[in-house]
């Protein structure tokens, strides 16, 4: 009997939402190996590890330091493996975050197992069946893995989490694992943002402007509509490029990959690359003056029209709806 | 100071992906293949770094068929001193493989730093350097935008989910490079035929099969084009009526 591991994620000792997703998908599979669901949770101390049956954890493993309040890669890399090799486990689940994309790999390369990025489905049919997006979404693979363990990052979004009711009973665990390493690298800080904003990678609602804008200063009708929403801005790369944006809000080939339930593209003209971003959001709505630009071909609703006009409006409109 | 770039031909971003009659695989066929962009970031980081240290050699690594050749001659015009074809039949999918034969050649170098991309554009994985780094056990810190070197320490910026992580590190390291991290430079005429004449070393090497099996390989459904719900200010209430009552996403 194996058990599968789901590595989570916290943020200043609070569990992210992607945490309950990689949990959901660690359930799922343990059903079918007829084995346990576990969860790993690094953080400073006060971080809490309760609650997680009621996503589907039988038992959680709670490691807590004050010196793993930033995440440390070298660090974390060495805590998960001893973890795994500790137990059981045929596989191990990250969220496809920045922290699951360094520490998956890092974690695969430890166990000497195969690895599976950016998974969009897991199941279990006898065997690990995964399916993963290569060449920016252009193509995507079935995969069977035919070794345990094995490390699967899942992207964000693409399991909705699921009630379930297990024990989730919390072990502390010690978090000083030797670092592994002669030198490990260290993270010094985090620099927050003035604002703190969501991320467009992990928002239910994106907002993205393009070079329709004209100028940097018109991104407020953006920032408008998006904060009626609750949405996260997001950019097309020609207004990163001119510097109207930052790279964190970059959505496609060279910037993030984003599956929210509601996209709006508004002045985008939808190159290719900036497709590759949004093939898994699940409801497209573009704002373009040309008809014939090739987002309209991907987009689920359209309006052709002045953004100019058609934003304030929409802003508006929203507004008005929310709030009655 | 002595640096490794890690480098990867993959066709080119804007290629129509067709799946070859196998199911398994793409047909490469009438496809460009270029330098990896994420790697065009690590080779101008490199050759950045070996001008401010005014002393130095830049070594260009590819795992790949003969025709990575090609590749490695791009990062030879660029400005790296030599190249390494690490060559094989097929990369495989599971990215492990790659990564122990590309550190087993890296850590034979003596290496000060060694640079890859943050993700290559075919296989999408952004596996391969957080794994070179652990199987060399050496400290690594991927995606960066930003990194200063003195002094045999190393402090690099990484962008993630509303913030930026700020990494400290000692040299020797692996890094990976995130768009933003610098303007790749182009090749220039002059680097282009120095180019031809610089050494490229052909080694053959055998990647172990991993442990992933491929079902199948296929395109995505497509999206179905939906509906234009009208023109100008006037269609937001249309548009919001289908938000909220036909896709319910509101
Ligand atoms: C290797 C590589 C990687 C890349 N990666 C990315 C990536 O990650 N993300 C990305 O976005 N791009 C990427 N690109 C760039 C991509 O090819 C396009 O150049 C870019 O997406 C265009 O941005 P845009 O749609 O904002 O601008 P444009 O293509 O200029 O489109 C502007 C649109 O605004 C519309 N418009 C103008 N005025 C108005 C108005 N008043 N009202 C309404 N509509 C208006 C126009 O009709 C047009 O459709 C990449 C390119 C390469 C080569
Ligand atoms: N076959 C290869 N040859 C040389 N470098 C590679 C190869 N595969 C991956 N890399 C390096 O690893 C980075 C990440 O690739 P990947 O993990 O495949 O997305 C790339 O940007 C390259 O720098």
């Amino acid at each position: 009997m194996a058990n599968v591991l789901a590595v989570l994620e916290q943020r200043g000792g609070a569990l992210k939402s992607v945490s309950h997703e990689a949990l959901t998908a660690a359930r799922s599979i343990a059903d079918g190996l007829g084995g346990e669901a576990h969860a790993l949770v690094v953080g400073p101390a006060g971080t809490s590890g309760g609650g997680l049956g009621e996503y589907g954890a039988d038992k959680v493993y709670l490691a807590t330091d004050d010196a793993l309040k930033l995440y440390q890669g070298d660090q974390y890399a060495q805590l998960a493996a001893d973890r795994v090799n500790g137990g059981d486990y045929e596989a191990v689940i990250l969220p496809a975050t920045a922290l699951g994309k360094d520490l998956g790999p890092r974690l695969a390369a430890k166990l000497g197992c195969p690895l599976v990025a950016d998974a969009i489905s897991v199941a279990y049919e006898g065997g690990i069946v995964v399916s993963r997006p290569v060449y920016a979404g252009k193509a995507i693979y079935t995969l069977k893995i035919t070794a345990a363990p094995s490390v699967i990052c899942i992207r964000p979004s693409a399991v909705t989490p699921a009630p379930a009711t297990r024990d989730g009973t919390v072990e502390e665990i010690a978090a000083s694992s030797q670092a592994g390493k002669a030198k490990p690298a260290t993270t010094v800080e985090v620099k927050q943002p003035e604002r703190a904003a969501v991320d467009v990678a992990e928002a239910s609602v994106v907002v993205s402007g393009g070079r329709g804008l004209k100028e940097a200063e018109n991104f407020k009708l953006i920032e408008e509509l998006a904060e009626a929403m609750g949405a996260a801005v997001g950019a097309s790369r020609a207004v990163v490029d001119a510097g109207w944006r930052p790279h964190a809000e970059q959505v496609g080939q060279t910037g993030k990959t984003v599956s929210p339930n509601l996209y709006f593209a508004i002045g985008i003209s939808g190159a290719i690359q900036h497709l590759a971003g949004i093939r898994t959001a699940k409801v497209i709505v573009a704002i373009n003056r040309d008809r014939d630009a090739p987002i309209f071909k991907v987009a689920d609703y359209g309006i052709v029209g002045d953004l100019f006009e058609v934003t304030p409006k929409l802003t508006e409109e929203v507004k008005k709806m929310l709030e009655g | 100071m002595k640096i490794a770039v890690c480098i990867k031909r993959v066709p080119d971003s804007e290629a129509r992906i067709k799946i070859g009659s196998d199911g398994k695989e793409i047909d490469g066929s009438g496809v460009k293949f270029v330098l990896n962009p994420y790697d065009e970031y690590a080779v101008e980081e490199a050759l950045k770094l070996k001008g401010a240290a005014g002393a130095g050699e830049v070594v260009a690594v590819s795992l790949g068929t003969d025709a990575a050749q090609e590749t490695i001659r791009t990062a030879l015009a660029m400005g790296a001193d030599r190249g390494i074809l690490l060559k094989a039949d097929n990369a495989g999918v599971d990215p492990l493989p790659a990564a122990r034969v590309l550190a087993a050649e890296l850590g034979e170098g003596g290496y000060d730093l060694i640079l890859l991309g943050k993700l290559a554009i075919d296989d999408y994985s952004q596996a391969v350097g957080t794994m070179v780094a652990e199987l060399l056990n050496l400290p690594c810190v991927s995606a960066i935008t930003h990194l200063d070197i003195t002094d045999g320490k190393g402090k690099a910026e990484r962008e993630i989910e509303g913030g930026v992580e700020v990494v400290e590190f000692e040299l020797p390291a692996v890094l990976t490079a995130e768009k933003g991290l610098n303007e790749p430079r182009y090749p220039a005429l002059r680097g282009i035929m120095l180019a031809k004449k610089k050494p490229l070393e052909v080694k053959d090497v055998t990647l172990d099969p991993g442990g992933l099996e491929v079902l199948k390989l296929a395109l995505p459904a497509e999206r179905k084009a939906g509906r234009i719900v009208g023109e100008g200010p006037e269609a937001v209430p249309a548009l919001l009526d289908a938000l909220r009552n036909e896709a319910k996403v509101l």
